[in-house]
């Protein structure tokens, strides 16, 4: 079985997508890091960026791999430059 | 107060908010007001974009402000400002009160480098030259002027 979770983008990830978000297929069971992988299968365009990003879960930053559940909030977060 | 906003920001509310906290016990406010330079590593910088996760940026924000409760024992509050923002015009503001000015300053200094560290805002500088998000690790130039929102 799989699932199917809404994976938010933000700046140079979502040019790149030219969306602000995708929809990424991956197994029952599957970790953060099983999505980083599928992102960069299902989306090529993503593919170089997603060894440099942070993924979130549910607005946390994920902590080695976490198991993912139908319905979580992911978001692909690239180096921030927040401030000034 | 821990807020992402898209208007210019209320210094002396966020100011203001961290003073409340004291009730009437602070005797020092220390406010770090970051401004958008006009030039970046050589580049004439025409205005900048910053974007955010909004939600987590001001869940982030809320955990330095916690830390600074923790370490100083003192209130901070922030306010972040996304969208397009014109030269000289502030980005953040952060505030610490404490009863003295020494702890003030030192957890407003420590507030930023976090800020800096942890909070999902990206930035956006578009130059005459071109435009780029800071950090982007392809480093990508897009040569056009124009920006998309």
């Amino acid at each position: 079985m799989t699932m199917q979770l809404t994976v938010l983008l933000f700046a140079s990830l979502k040019d790149a997508a030219q969306a602000s978000s995708v929809e990424v297929e991956v197994p029952d069971g599957a970790t953060s890091e099983d999505l980083r992988r599928a992102t960069g299968e299902q989306f090529p365009v993503l593919a170089r960026y997603l060894a440099h990003v942070r993924v979130a879960v549910n607005q946390e930053y994920a902590v080695g791999a976490v198991v993912l559940n139908e319905g979580d909030e992911v978001a692909l977060l690239p180096p921030v430059a927040g401030g000034c | 107060m821990f807020v992402v906003m898209e208007n210019i920001l209320p210094v002396e509310k966020v100011a203001q908010a961290a003073q409340d906290e004291l009730h009437g016990g602070a005797g020092a406010v220390v406010t770090f007001v970051g401004v958008v330079r006009d030039n970046s590593q050589g580049h004439r910088v025409r205005y900048l974009e910053y974007s955010a996760y909004a939600p987590m940026a001001e869940s982030e924000m809320r955990k330095i402000g916690d830390e600074v409760k923790a370490r100083w024992g003192f209130p901070c509050a922030m306010a972040h400002r996304v969208g397009k923002l014109e030269i000289g015009e502030a980005s953040i503001v952060i505030a610490v009160a404490s009863p003295h000015r020494k702890a003030a300053f030192e957890a407003c200094h420590f507030a930023i480098d976090r800020v800096k560290e942890t909070v999902p805002v990206w930035k956006k500088e578009v130059a005459q030259d071109g435009f780029w998000w800071v950090e982007d690790p392809t480093g990508q130039v897009q040569s056009t002027s124009e920006s998309k929102p």
